[in-house]
């Protein structure tokens, strides 16, 4: 049973606050779904039903209560900030075995205004991997930056060219009213910003801010009856990456596995894809998530990255909406890369639009890179 | 009651670590093997994934290794990491074939390379528990052949 060209997004709506102490998590969460269900020509009676994430081990049937929702089907799929591309294709999945019509994913978050330190704040779990990692003072930007070091050992990748995509980024934030932050940098202005964990710099870091958006998910042949063209699930994946019992090529992200059954499954090429979507939680993430899913050889993300190619108007534009980089970060970011990608899929994408994107990939990482991470790819298609 | 000097997390020593760090409090390095198929493994835990056994031994560990990966970490505010900044977090590879993340110490933190060769040295943090970490070792140390 394959979910291609059987399920759609309907419905997307990104929060537009970056700063906002006058809300709550839960508020950002429901004005989205207000949002996403407007954009969907549909109503909060419509959704059967329902998925969140990053609201603790039980936290989805507090939000189902603050919605009021009695929905048919629930998940709160917790593999980080890739949780909302992965329940994407677990709606999906749901909806082709008849378990439930149209899904409700949302998300909301105040790490900023409630000042949460998420990339160097400490606070381990004590499950048996963590038990062995947490007395060695690992942070998540530490995590990333073992693998940076290592790709510049192994393959000579530069500082300035990690920093060319924080430079994209944040070219692209410009076109973007509601990004955190959009005057242009340059990597001088990257490289001369202060470490944060070598070799990473605090420009080559996301962002920290509040933020929330939502997602309808149904299926294609109900989307023919909604207002709005939709956005067709060509294919997916998931995968993941640890230290298994004490043998690693830190190199190898879970990109490789999700992006190859991804792909498999969509029946499209690497030249079909118009636009990429990726979670940009660092410089680096971007670089080896390209090399992993096969845009380039390994090794080659360096000068892959350099000269436009990954801008709006280049081969490959990638993070059209300014990414974590430069727009905003409230902790999980994969619901923003889905939200782009409908957008971009149906033309409303204004000044940064890609023209004539019709195959659109988006491609989540969750948790800490080098320690334990998830990855979840997603290929849309225009209808 | 003093205030503990070790702000750094204090591992849990359960039932399928308690061998491990119980050599540690000797100053011992011990990787676990699977008595039926012989693969070596890091963390310790009490059945094998790769053949789900649960015979096991406890090998000492010639403490010897090279870095794989590290970075020198800047910011962290979690407390007994922020009194050390900056300080390296790294991936050691032992000569048994295990990659450990650990710590540099013992030496200046930009003289950190990879592919250093380093050595076991144990910090004692109270009388059940001592964190094994790594510092430099020379090529002509006596204990290389």
């Amino acid at each position: 049973m394959s979910l291609k060209n059987e399920i759609a997004v309907v419905g997307v709506y990104e929060h537009p606050c970056r700063w906002a102490p006058d809300k709550t998590a839960y508020q950002i969460a429901a004005e989205s779904a207000r949002g996403a269900l407007a954009d969907a020509g549909l109503t909060i009676h419509d959704v059967d039903g329902y998925a969140t994430s990053g609201v603790g081990p039980i936290g989805v049937m507090s939000m189902c209560h603050h919605l009021n929702l009695k929905p048919d089907w629930l998940d709160s799929t917790a593999i980080g900030g890739s949780s909302f591309v992965a329940q994407v294709a677990h709606a999906g999945a749901a909806i082709r075995a008849g378990l439930c019509r149209t899904v409700l994913i949302t998300y909301g978050s105040t790490a900023a205004s409630e000042r949460f330190a998420i990339g160097t704040g400490g606070g381990f779990a004590t499950d048996p991997p963590d038990n062995f990692d947490a007395p060695y003072g690992p942070t998540i930007v530490g995590a990333y930056a073992m693998a940076a070091q290592r790709h510049m050992f192994q393959y000579g990748t530069t500082s300035e060219q990690l920093a060319e995509i924080a430079v994209t980024m944040r070219r692209h934030a410009g076109l973007n009213p509601y990004a955190k932050y959009r005057d242009a940098i340059t990597v001088e202005d990257v490289l001369a910003s202060r470490v944060i964990s070598s070799p990473l710099h605090l420009l080559d870091c996301c962002v920290i801010s509040d933020g929330g958006g939502a997602l309808v998910v149904t299926s294609a042949e109900r989307a023919r009856d909604l207002p709005k063209k939709p956005a067709l699930v060509l294919g997916a994946g998931i995968a993941n990456r640890h230290s298994g019992i004490g043998q690693r090529d830190i190199l190898d992200i879970a990109a490789r596995q999700s992006g190859k059954k991804a792909f498999e499954r969509a029946g499209v090429k690497h030249s079909d894809v118009d636009l990429c979507m990726i979670y940009d939680s660092f410089t680096i993430t971007v670089l080896l998530t390209l090399e992993n899913l096969g845009f380039c050889p390994m090794g080659e993300g360096g000068a892959f990255v350099q000269g436009g190619r990954i801008a709006l108007g280049g081969e490959l534009p990638v993070n059209l909406d300014g990414g974590g980089l430069s727009s905003n970060h409230p902790g999980m970011r994969g619901m923003f890369l889905v939200i782009e990608a409908v957008k971009q899929l149906r033309g409303e994408a204004g000044p940064r639009q890609v023209k004539g994107a019709e195959v659109a990939l988006c491609h989540g990482t969750g948790g800490f890179l080098g320690l334990r991470h998830s990855g979840a790819t997603l290929i849309l298609g225009a209808a | 009651m003093s205030e503990r000097a070790y702000k750094k997390p204090v591992p849990r020593v359960d039932e399928e670590s308690k061998g491990y760090w119980e050599a540690c409090r000797r100053h011992e390095l011990r990787i676990q093997r699977c008595r039926a198929c012989g693969t070596f493994r890091y963390y310790p835990r009490a059945v094998c994934p790769q053949c789900l056994s649960s015979d096991t031994e406890w090998v000492l560990s010639s403490g010897r290794g090279t870095v794989y990966t590290f970075t020198v970490t800047h910011q962290n505010q979690a407390p007994g990491f922020r009194e050390d900044l900056p300080y390296v977090l790294a991936y050691v590879t032992l000569e048994e074939g295990v990659l450990m993340l650990t710590n540099v110490v013992g030496c200046p933190v930009d003289d950190v390379r990879i592919g250093m060769p380093v050595e076991v040295v144990f910090e004692d943090v109270d009388d059940e528990i001592a964190i094994p970490r790594f510092r430099p070792r020379t090529p002509a140390d006596p204990h290389d052949r």
